[in-house]
């Protein structure tokens, strides 16, 4: 109980941060960078948005930095984020609403897949350490995870769609497709994300495979699987149920620090693919100078990063005792 | 406690102490050059190196130079043909080295010394210091780097080389102080920093003689490391058009292939050689950075006898 109050206090203490330095950091800029976006906004807007922004932002306003902070925070807790400069006249909330869906699906069936998948191949080479399998398909990883994400991405276009033609090189679905609950809709946005899930898939992998065979490689030569095998258990029990069930538990804590990797390259894949999720719009925001959705999705991002680092602590806290125990 | 050495007449340390060191030495050399994947790495970077120091010898076109017909293929003129502004693919890609082995290395370098400084002194002074210096590296370990980088860097509006460097060394220190602290904590109980104390030596001075030559792979471990975060994440802001699109690099070559959507248009080498430049860096210092750690961590080393069992 300590340790969950302990994580979930290092949880606000990390939201607090981000949101403190998404307000100083266009303060902190020479010449304030909201000014000239700012201008941009005169004249569309009705006063009390154009006051909400100001405040944001810190651009012609007489009110104290600490006053500002404040009402800043407010607004963010408020779900007043603003209106989005690209998508004009539209609410900051309702485009990043309409992005957050397609992103949660591609990058976390893809890390759940990746993670498995990389624990998988991780156990079974450490077991057959030396043999084919462990000379193969480990360093083809990993070498493959040395690659930019976006690279991978334009390759992975360049042949499967410009060369093979077998799926489409960009978007989430057809255009002119009408979204509904049917065979024809879902198969067309599954093609589309095979590409882009394939691409986080294959160069988020290398990461797994590497930590979990170094780790099983530590575990097996602990006394216990000793005693296991002399016990003259099958070699799969000894594998899964006592090597790798120790093995796992760095790989586990490591799965929160990993998802910023993950998060950070599956932006620039939406961006190749133009994939409307959240770092598609990120990176539309940040071309179109749009800085309160810039601020927003950053702040979302974080946060799911956040969310997810709290649930693996639980999940290993649940697993493994010592966690628990010491700090 | 520690051995004491006979100073009067005797001006070196004992020659089993020497052998020792020099055996230990020796050993992690041996290691590290009978290591196929250190031999590969240093090769590449190697060759790096001199294409970035002598782009000319190798490349005769100027890489921004707009003087061909747009887009044309492979030929002996243009070995990898021209982008659609005109301009020597080939040329671009030797100069463009230069760009990403600077960006790795200073980068690396600020980053470790970032981490370095702050992960040791976190260890080393302890108490409510350590509790902030840790809070603060633990904050930044979860935060995700690449949007913080956007962030910055659009805030920021084309500053250009050092924009870039900043923002990798911001985001990217908080890895190796936790690895430096972790270890440096280690360390500080050990009896020759108890005698270095009483002999009355001064904080920094233990700290720069005594911690850190302990723990120099680890330090040049995190460089690595560090180095090829600095190759990629660099790539990525460059390619998204962040930092400045007219440096001649990798990224920002990606960044004019996709505006001009050179794999749709079949100019596809405009992207994949710079792409490949890239990979061959990163993979070179992540080489590098394997062979290292097998030569601190016995454990994973390759076995080259037979399994005896099963």
């Amino acid at each position: 109980m300590r340790h969950f109050i302990r994580r979930t206090g290092f949880f606000l203490v990390t939201l607090w941060a981000a949101l403190t330095i998404n307000f100083l950091l266009p303060r902190l800029m020479p010449g304030n960078p909201a000014v000239a976006m700012m201008a941009r906004f005169h004249g569309h807007l009705n006063g009390g948005a154009i006051r909400a922004m100001e405040i944001a932002f810190g651009v012609n306003t007489k009110a104290s930095l600490l006053s500002q902070y404040f009402t800043y925070l407010g607004n963010c807790f408020t779900g007043h984020w603003g209106i989005s400069l690209t998508f004009f006249p539209s609410s900051v909330s309702s485009v990043v609403l309409a992005a957050l869906p397609w992103t949660i699906a591609l990058v976390g069936v893809t890390t759940v897949l990746a993670f498995v998948l990389g624990t998988l191949i991780g156990i079974i080479g450490a077991w057959n350490r030396g043999k084919l399998f462990d000379s193969v398909l480990p360093p083809i990883f990993i070498v493959l995870s040395a690659f930019p994400y976006f690279f991978l991405g334009l390759m992975a276009i360049l042949l499967f769609s410009v060369k093979l033609g077998w799926f489409p090189t960009s978007g989430a679905y057809t255009n002119g497709v009408t979204p509904a609950f049917n065979w024809s809709y879902i198969s067309d946005v599954l093609q589309h994300a095979v590409l882009p899930g394939l691409t986080i898939l294959v160069t988020s992998i290398g990461g797994w495979i590497l930590t979990m065979r170094n780790n099983m490689i530590g575990t097996l030569s602990e006394d216990y699987i000793r005693m296991a095998r002399a016990k003259g258990l099958s070699s799969r029990l000894v594998m899964f149920n006592y090597a790798a069930r120790n093995a796992i538990l760095p790989n586990l804590t490591g799965f929160g620090m990993s998802l910023g990797f993950v998060v950070s390259g599956a932006i620039l894949v939406e961006y190749v693919f133009a994939y409307p999720g959240v770092g598609y719009m990120l990176l539309q925001a940040v071309v179109n100078e749009d800085y309160p959705l810039m601020q927003t999705l950053f702040l979302f991002v974080t946060v799911a990063v956040l969310l997810a680092v709290l649930i693996a602590d639980g999940v290993v806290s649940l697993l493994d005792p010592r966690a628990r125990s010491t700090k | 406690m520690t051995a004491v050495l006979e100073v009067n007449g005797v001006p070196e340390k004992p020659d089993h102490v020497r052998q020792i060191r020099r055996g230990s030495l020796s050993n992690f050399w041996r290691a590290l050059r009978s290591s196929k994947k250190a031999i590969v790495g240093s090769g590449i970077l190697v060759v790096f190196t001199f294409l970035s120091l002598f782009p000319g010898l190798i490349a005769h076109d100027n890489p921004s130079a707009e003087t061909y017909l747009p887009s044309l293929g492979t030929s002996s003129a243009h070995l990898l043909g021209t982008t659609s502004y005109g301009q020597d693919i080939y040329a671009q890609v030797i100069y463009g080295t230069r760009v990403s082995l600077i960006i790795a290395i200073v980068a690396g370098l600020l980053t470790t010394a970032l981490s370095v400084i702050i992960g040791v002194s976190a260890a080393y002074l302890g108490g409510f210091a350590d509790g902030v210096l840790s809070t603060i590296t633990d904050i930044f370990l979860v935060l995700p780097a690449f949007p913080l980088m956007i962030v910055i860097a659009a805030y920021s509006k084309n500053g250009g080389f050092t924009i870039i460097i900043a923002v990798l060394v911001v985001t990217g220190w908080s890895y190796g102080a936790r690895q430096l602290r972790s270890q440096a904590l280690s360390l500080r109980n050990r009896d020759f920093l108890l005698a270095a104390q009483l002999r009355g030596e001064r904080k920094w001075r233990i700290i720069v003689t005594e911690i850190l030559p302990n723990m120099t792979s680890l330090i040049v471990a995190s460089f690595l490391g560090a180095a090829v975060y600095a190759v990629l994440a660099a790539a990525g802001l460059q390619f998204i058009g962040l930092g400045s699109v007219n440096t001649d690099s990798w990224g920002t070559m990606l960044y004019w292939a996709q505006n001009n959507d050179a794999l749709l248009t079949g100019s596809p080498l405009w992207a994949i050689v710079p792409g490949l430049g890239i990979g061959l860096m990163g993979g070179a210092f992540a080489l590098l950075n394997y062979a290292f750690d097998e030569v601190n961590n016995p454990a994973l080393r390759p076995v080259r006898r037979k399994a005896v069992s099963s």
